[in-house]
């Protein structure tokens, strides 16, 4: 609407003036916003990277040489490796037009699974981490199962396994935090991804932040060379025409479900070994940190439009502006600040790309 | 579908009006109203007073946000315990300020009002406040880690790794207890971050659990990596403080770590080294003295005494530490650990 508005207000400008003809002064001015927009909506990751590459610039001035060093830099990766986990998850579902806020919730479970089975049962810690991974896919199915096979709304779906999961964190933990140190005596295992890989220069790379990387490009390639990733596309864009088209999009929604509470076990993995402890308190925000996340990254909440790697780009923007603004001495709140502008600017930047296909 | 949940709701709102009327017609119905039931000191405090209620004869109902600042769900579970005839209740507020007109409610309806862990703002909204001094329990740390540095305290550098931005009471009572007792000038002490001594490094929030202390830790170091005294609200956040200084080799000894709360883990984090010092706190006697306060209202319409000098009933706390230090009374941790919770 408000480009018709902008042309036509061109267009009387245009005809005031009279030297030229409408027609080509319409084509030269919008014609140059509608390429970026084109631009824009064939390489959807192209602003979360320009954000990147301009934040890292801004907080390398303003922040100094603390904030633009390899050691600073390794260390925000291993900040948002988490949230970057759990978004690959997010992400699949965000493709398919869900949501899932049940996320977090899986994750702790997974953690807590782990944690008592192998600690505070005894369970050998091979099959306490099984069970725990197992737990993850079982969560992520039941959401599948009730999103797609009850056909209910996903934001109500994982509302509701968010608080269930929920409960089964604190019955299962009994509220109860196990150490570190009894961890790292009963089952190392689970601390494995807490591993670390001098990179050089200061620069810090953990198991945890490799594996990250492992399932995005997995992922990745999933999504885009695997008929299942063309399907979760089609799903998302328009379910109608993909059933249509032969896509059996219910046991795809379920798939897609699944294997993000697989992806959601696999970060309760890594963050067992960034925090040491397994604690049913903590990650509190962990579901929509996710969503912001990949909100930043680009990925459309309407479904069928995304990327991984965009993602990946959104927590550590995320993490970027926490860690620099931290570091040039801001206050906290203004850290949130920060993070709620980008969604702002994220999302209405997505429904601006999202005319050109109108 | 729909006809079925109606169906199932009915049945479920009389089976409930059912088993109420006939089992607890006679009894004293009193409430526990606590912050989440993720946090261990919350679930010990209602063990406590469920043990408590069993022994006196009195009908105990709890409730509990659904997370650390769910003034919302504390405001039902009151309205809930008025209508249900309670003769008063126990109460760990989320919100300080915001709980306190609908606690004047529930006195104005004749309940006794005892609030727990987290005095109110202001304290005298309620009928009686049981809790740790916190203050206090900062500046035993603080007195500890002093006297452990000896001289090298006047040129430590030290994190804080506070709770939350929007300061609630605890957290600022705790951090400036422990810069009180370091001998840091707290300019405002009831709140933090105005501070102009230089060896404070920094504030930074961890929202009381592992993964937060351990970001707070990070960044911290990131702006003075020769930190060697850190400061934590609680213990979680302690044992995230130490792994991100594990990750960095300074495991060692070389950082002072000093926290508040006395739960199992914490105790058992001090007895390792990970944690130098901890004041610990005694939420099952709150609980318990709650119980028993507020049968004793019922019966006779007594309400609760204070501790002379406070305007609040200090259920006491403890400085357990292995190292102790001269001037600071402390228990070890073989002591803590018969009176630790959760």
């Amino acid at each position: 609407m408000s480009d018709d508005a902008a042309g036509s207000a061109t267009a009387d400008k245009g005809l005031a003036n009279a030297t030229h003809g409408v027609a080509s002064f319409d084509e030269e001015r919008p014609g140059l916003v509608r390429r970026l927009q084109a631009f824009l909506h064939t390489y959807p990751t192209a602003i979360p990277f320009i954000v990147l590459v301009v934040g890292v610039a801004i907080f390398s001035v303003a922040a100094g040489s603390k904030f633009f060093a390899p050691f600073n830099l390794s260390l925000v990766l291993q900040q948002v490796t988490i949230i970057g986990v759990l978004g690959i998850a997010q992400t699949l579902i965000i493709l398919t037009a869900g949501i899932d806020l049940s996320v977090g919730a899986i994750m702790i479970l997974s953690s807590i699974v782990m944690g008592r089975l192998s600690v505070t049962a005894g369970v050998p810690v091979e099959i306490s981490f099984v069970l725990g991974i197992g737990t993850g896919i079982l969560c992520g199915f039941i959401n599948g199962i009730l999103v797609a096979l009850v056909k209910l709304p996903p934001f109500i779906v994982t509302l509701g396994t968010w608080s269930i999961y929920g409960a089964m964190i604190i019955f299962i933990s009994n509220s109860e935090t196990i150490r570190s140190q009894d961890i790292s005596a009963i089952a190392p295992m689970l601390q494995w991804m807490g591993a670390r890989v001098a990179l050089g220069g200061g620069a810090i790379l953990t198991a945890g932040s490799m594996v990250m990387i492992l399932i995005a490009a997995t992922v990745w390639y999933v999504l885009n060379r695997t008929a299942f990733g063309r399907h979760i596309y089609a799903t998302g864009d328009d379910p109608e025409a993909a059933r249509l088209a032969g896509i059996n999009t219910t046991w795809t929604l379920v798939g897609v479900y699944t294997l993000a509470g697989f992806i959601c076990a696999l970060a309760s993995w890594v963050l067992i070994g960034r925090v040491g402890a397994v604690s049913p308190l903590g990650s509190q925000t962990a579901n929509l940190d996710s969503i912001t996340a990949v909100v930043i990254g680009g990925t459309s909440l309407f479904g069928g439009r995304g990327s991984i790697v965009g993602t990946l780009l959104g927590a550590l923007i995320v993490g970027m502006f926490r860690n620099g603004l931290a570091l040039a001495g801001v206050d906290v709140l203004w850290q949130e600040f920060a993070v709620g502008a980008l969604i702002i600017i994220a999302v209405t930047t997505d429904q601006w790309i999202r005319k050109i296909s109108a | 579908m729909g006809k079925f949940l109606k169906i199932a709701a009915t049945g479920a709102v009389m089976l409930g009006l059912m088993c109420g009327t006939a089992a607890y017609a006679q009894e004293i119905v009193v409430g526990l109203i606590t912050k989440t039931e993720g946090n261990p000191f919350f679930v010990k405090m209602r063990e406590g007073a469920q043990a408590k209620a069993d022994e006196l004869g009195i009908e105990l109902r709890t409730f509990a946000g659904k997370f650390d600042g769910d003034n919302d769900s504390q405001i039902a579970a009151i309205e809930n315990l008025i209508a249900s005839g309670a003769k008063g209740f126990a109460i760990v507020p989320s919100d300080s300020s915001a709980i306190v007109p609908t606690i004047q409610q529930a006195r104005d309806a004749g309940l006794l009002v005892i609030v727990l862990d987290t005095p109110l703002d202001p304290i005298d909204a309620a009928d009686a406040t049981f809790a740790t001094d916190n203050r206090q329990a900062g500046r035993l740390i603080g007195e500890w880690a002093k006297g452990t540095l000896g001289d090298a305290a006047a040129t430590a550098k030290i994190a804080m790794l506070d709770l939350a931005v929007n300061q609630p009471t605890v957290d600022y009572l705790r951090d400036q207890g422990f810069m009180e007792g370091f001998g840091i000038d707290v300019k405002d002490a009831n709140k933090y971050g105005d501070e102009d001594d230089a060896r404070i490094c920094g504030h930074e929030m961890t929202g009381g659990a592992e993964d937060g202390g351990r970001t707070a830790m990070e960044t911290l170091l990131q702006k003075c990596p020769d930190i060697n005294v850190v400061y934590t609200i609680n213990e979680p956040s302690a044992a995230g403080a130490y792994e991100a200084l594990k990750a960095i080799g300074k495991d060692d000894g070389s950082v002072l770590i000093v926290s508040v709360d006395g739960g199992c883990p914490g105790v058992a984090n001090v007895k390792d080294g990970v944690i130098g010092a901890t004041s610990q706190q005694y939420p099952l006697l709150m609980a318990s003295m709650a119980m028993e306060a507020i049968k004793k209202f019922a019966e006779t319409g007594e309400k609760p005494a204070v501790t002379a000098g406070l305007n609040f009933f200090d259920t006491g706390a403890a400085l357990i530490t292995d190292k102790p230090v001269d001037g600071v009374e402390s228990i070890d941790t073989a002591k803590g650990a018969e009176l630790c919770w959760g």
